[in-house]
């Protein structure tokens, strides 16, 4: 078997040999003797232990992040008198999006999936719907390794930070991370959970990366809770059957070459975007003295 | 470029909120540290650019200090690391600069105590670092190789007595990085390793003439 590099050769691989991605994903890690089977279950069922600890914590703190400006977003989300017009999963995963984004600003320890700024979204993702719909510990890991397989391919052709390939890379990716973690959960097929991936990277394509204050915390934060539910528009359309018309290695490709054309000003350098703007200079001007 | 593992997709576990402000910053502390090697009276941390800019609302100083007292990556003491007892121990100072010379997330350590020595290193993205100079000599540790860092005096052979050891060990060298301030005076190898050297080659290298500084960096492990 040669090395995965793309989805195609996931997708194939997956039907030659009739396994599930996290299976094959597997099986690819454990080439050349590299990660062995019980290493990556191991470090997932580790994060995922890591995940729930992070919002059970941020489920329960006010405490101000370190620059004043976020922390109580999560308890307000939870005491909204609004009803709401979501259900009872969506609206948890929200919650748990921000709990564990909360929870990171307030250097509390968090899972980086794929990274610090985009830490809620996988994990909301993941455990509400386990929770509510009684996948177990088992099911959940192979959900983070699906999840981990999705994000290693991306990684194959950008890096997944900002400061390369703007938030596209870093919440866009973890959304198409949490897509086919979510569709996996709901007993997708392997063309399904690709389909999944795609479709969620394809509408984040040209996000940009503008941190207010050069701080992971304007507009990262409640970046989470959106890019959660945009996970779960592209499970929605992919169980019903609905392919991106783009395969997803192009969807890559594309995502890749957007983020090169992409202006260094809106790629982690706070020089543009909302950062350059009025309040977040006057922000800036107390905060960074 | 480097095929990355699922495991690096869903990890590190790590005291937010940033991987190059935070996490970077705690991973430069527990190498530079081990360079060292050895309980600073008192260290001054010098950061540069970005890292004295947005350092603070990223909590970059309480991370190179926790690094420095060996607290790991996900440790949550972290936030609070100015009021633990081991930082209480030893006097420290933060001076925040700009020098568009170096690197943006650019830090210098200066450890006083029994020997004085300076170690300067960048947090490069994701959580990854590189510990560039020791002293005035550079070197290349990036916390992902077990290492030898060597100071000397320039002498012919001393080099290949150094890996001649080493070899007896059966340890591939990865790479090598040789230094030295002029001929005839102060020299420094950095040799990263693609195994583990054993006690005995460590004080037979200790024990070699004209070495002034022998230290064997373990790699991180997150
Ligand atoms: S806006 Fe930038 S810093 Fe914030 S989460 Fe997105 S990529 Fe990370």
């Amino acid at each position: 078997m040669e090395k995965i590099t793309t989805f195609r050769q996931l997708y194939y691989a997956c039907k030659e040999n009739k396994k599930s991605i996290y299976e094959t994903a597997l099986d690819n890690e454990a080439l050349n003797g590299e990660n062995s089977e019980y290493t990556v279950r191991l470090q997932a069922k580790k994060s995922l232990d890591a995940m729930k600890e992070a919002i059970k914590s941020g489920l329960v703190s006010t405490e101000p992040s370190f620059s004043g400006i976020s922390g109580d977003e999560c308890y307000k989300l939870q005491t909204s008198k609004a009803e709401s017009i979501l259900g009872k999963t969506a609206q948890k995963i929200m919650i748990y999006a921000l709990a564990t984004s909360e929870q990171n600003l307030r250097m509390g320890r968090i899972v980086a999936c794929p990274t610090a700024g985009s830490c809620g979204i996988v994990p909301s993702v993941l455990i509400a719907y386990a929770e509510d719909y009684g996948i177990k510990e088992d099911g959940q890991i192979n959900a983070l390794i699906t999840a981990g397989e999705t994000g290693r391919i991306i990684s194959n052709k950008m890096p997944l930070s900002g400061a390369v390939g703007g938030c596209q890379a870093e919440c866009g990716a973890a959304s198409a991370m949490a897509a086919a973690a979510l569709t996996q959960m709901r007993g997708g097929d392997v063309k399904q959970i690709i389909n999944s991936a795609a479709l969620a990277l394809k509408n984040v394509l040209g996000l940009t990366c503008d941190p207010v204050c050069g701080l992971v915390e304007i507009p990262c934060i409640k970046r989470n809770p959106f890019m959660a539910l945009h996970a779960l528009t592209a499970s929605e359309l992919a169980m019903a059957g609905i392919i991106s018309k783009i395969p997803a290695d192009e969807v890559v490709d594309a995502m890749e070459q957007t983020g090169k054309l992409m202006s260094p000003l809106l790629k982690e350098s706070s020089q543009g975007g909302l950062a350059k703007t009025k309040t977040a200079m006057a922000l800036e001007k107390n905060i960074l003295k | 470029m480097r095929q990355s593992s699922i495991t690096d997709i869903i990890s590190p576990i790590m005291a937010g909120p940033s991987s190059s402000h935070t996490a970077g910053a705690v991973r430069l502390g527990l190498l530079a540290g081990n360079v060292y090697n050895a309980k600073p009276e008192k260290v001054i941390f010098k950061l540069y650019n970005s890292y004295a800019l947005t350092g603070k609302g990223h909590g970059t100083d309480k991370g190179l200090l926790a690094g420095v007292l060996g607290f790991a990556v996900d440790d949550e003491r972290i936030k609070n690391v100015f009021d633990t007892p081991e930082a209480k121990k030893i006097k420290y100072e933060f001076n925040f600069l700009e020098d568009f010379n170096r690197h943006p997330n650019a830090v210098d350590f200066h450890f006083e105590g029994d020997l004085n020595m300076t170690v300067s290193g960048n947090s490069i993205g994701a959580g990854e670092i590189i510990i560039d100079k020791i002293n005035n000599f550079s070197v290349n540790l990036d916390g992902k190789y077990n290492s030898l860092i060597l100071v000397y005096h320039d002498e012919p052979g001393v080099i290949s007595k150094v890996t001649g050891m080493i070899q007896l060990d059966k340890v591939n060298i990865a790479s090598m990085n040789c230094d030295r301030s002029g001929k005839g005076k102060e020299a420094s190898m950095c040799i990263c390793l693609d195994g583990e050297v054993s006690k005995s080659c460590l004080e037979a290298l200790n024990s070699l003439e004209h070495l002034y500084i022998v230290r064997y960096i373990k790699k991180l492990e997150i």
